[in-house]
């Protein structure tokens, strides 16, 4: 597994051996964000199913209203009534940290507390279907707004979530393993360098022994 | 203060604006990009497309997606829905977990 050349020193052990330390401090600690930060991103995207059905059933009915609106009126009528819009809307936006990841909550603000200042027209010369088609797209807006913080938490999340794995993965099956593998080479190196140095001291003692008395250990 | 915008083929949109939303109403893909492109540089938090438009353009869509504003969410336009809103939904989902297990394949 030793991928590439490797000093057999105990001072590249000690290294190793802290950084084996802090790789599995690092992998634990990226494995327990990974799980719940999938376990929010389960929750929310629950949400953001059931929201994303809800809303766009509800814009399909506000656009067979508008239809209807359009088909009893002129269209130069129409687009006079949506010339000028009284309301307006301007979104608060915040942060939530997830996990550290980012993630944007909007609260939106009408520029009018009258609820009726969505109709900016007069009343004399647009059909009462307009009102309606109006009045059920407002209905639906603040779900739509949630819509969009769910759904871009969601986005946020999942892209945090990909790294994090690939994180965990890189350190869980090629770091780790591979600084396993690098510690027991370099202390088996050594423990074979201390026996070897052991049998040369022996043998040199033998030697010596032989030469200055004639002298034969066993 | 952030403000938002609703992008799409006019008669699918028009109705935003009374609500006090902004719409830019376009005619194909490209004014499409590039007023998406603008948007985006400028202060909106969430831009509302209509999935007819968002098929159209799926690169300016994905240069959104991973920066935190705007949010660029698909709706449904006046011509129906074309179910590109729940698949990027999907996608989100096979991003993270590796495999579809909200939607189970449909």
């Amino acid at each position: 597994m030793a991928s590439k050349q490797i000093t057999p020193t105990r001072m590249e052990l000690t290294r190793l051996k802290k950084k084996l330390v802090t790789a599995t401090r690092g992998h634990k600690l990226l494995k327990d964000k990974r799980d719940e930060l999938m376990r929010q991103f389960l929750e929310k995207v629950r949400e953001n199913k059931a929201l994303r059905e809800q809303v766009e059933a509800g814009i399909k009915a506000a656009n067979k209203n508008f239809l209807l609106a359009r088909a009893g009126m002129q269209d130069q009528v129409l687009n006079t009534a949506m010339l000028a819009p009284k309301q307006r809307v301007s979104v608060e936006a915040g942060m939530e940290n997830v996990m550290s990841v980012e993630i944007p909550t909007f609260d939106f603000k009408t520029r009018t507390p009258d609820q009726n200042d969505i109709f900016s027209y007069g009343f004399a010369f647009t059909s009462s279907d307009l009102d309606g088609a109006v009045k059920s797209l407002a209905d639906i807006f603040p779900d739509m707004l949630k819509l969009a913080e769910i759904e871009k938490s969601c986005q946020l999340m999942a892209v945090e979530i990909e790294k994090t794995r690939r994180r965990v993965n890189a350190l869980e099956h090629v770091m780790i393993p591979e600084l396993q593998a690098n510690i027991k080479y370099i202390s088996m190196k050594l423990d074979e360098n201390e026996r070897s140095t052991q049998i040369r001291l022996m043998k040199v003692k033998d030697m010596v022994l032989k030469e200055a008395h004639n002298y034969e250990t066993f | 203060m952030y403000k938002i915008a609703v992008l799409g083929d006019r008669d699918s949109i028009y109705g935003f604006a009374a609500l006090g939303l902004e719409v830019f109403p376009v005619s194909n893909g490209d004014e499409g990009a590039h007023t998406l492109r603008r948007l985006s540089e400028q202060d909106y938090a969430v831009v509302y497309v209509t999935e007819a438009l968002a098929e159209e353009i799926p690169g300016e869509i994905e240069r959104c997606r991973e920066s935190l504003m705007p949010a660029v969410i698909p709706i449904p336009g006046v011509h129906g829905n074309t179910g590109m809103g729940l698949n990027m939904v999907k996608r989100s989902v096979e991003q993270a977990v590796g495999s579809d297990i909200i939607f189970n394949g449909n």
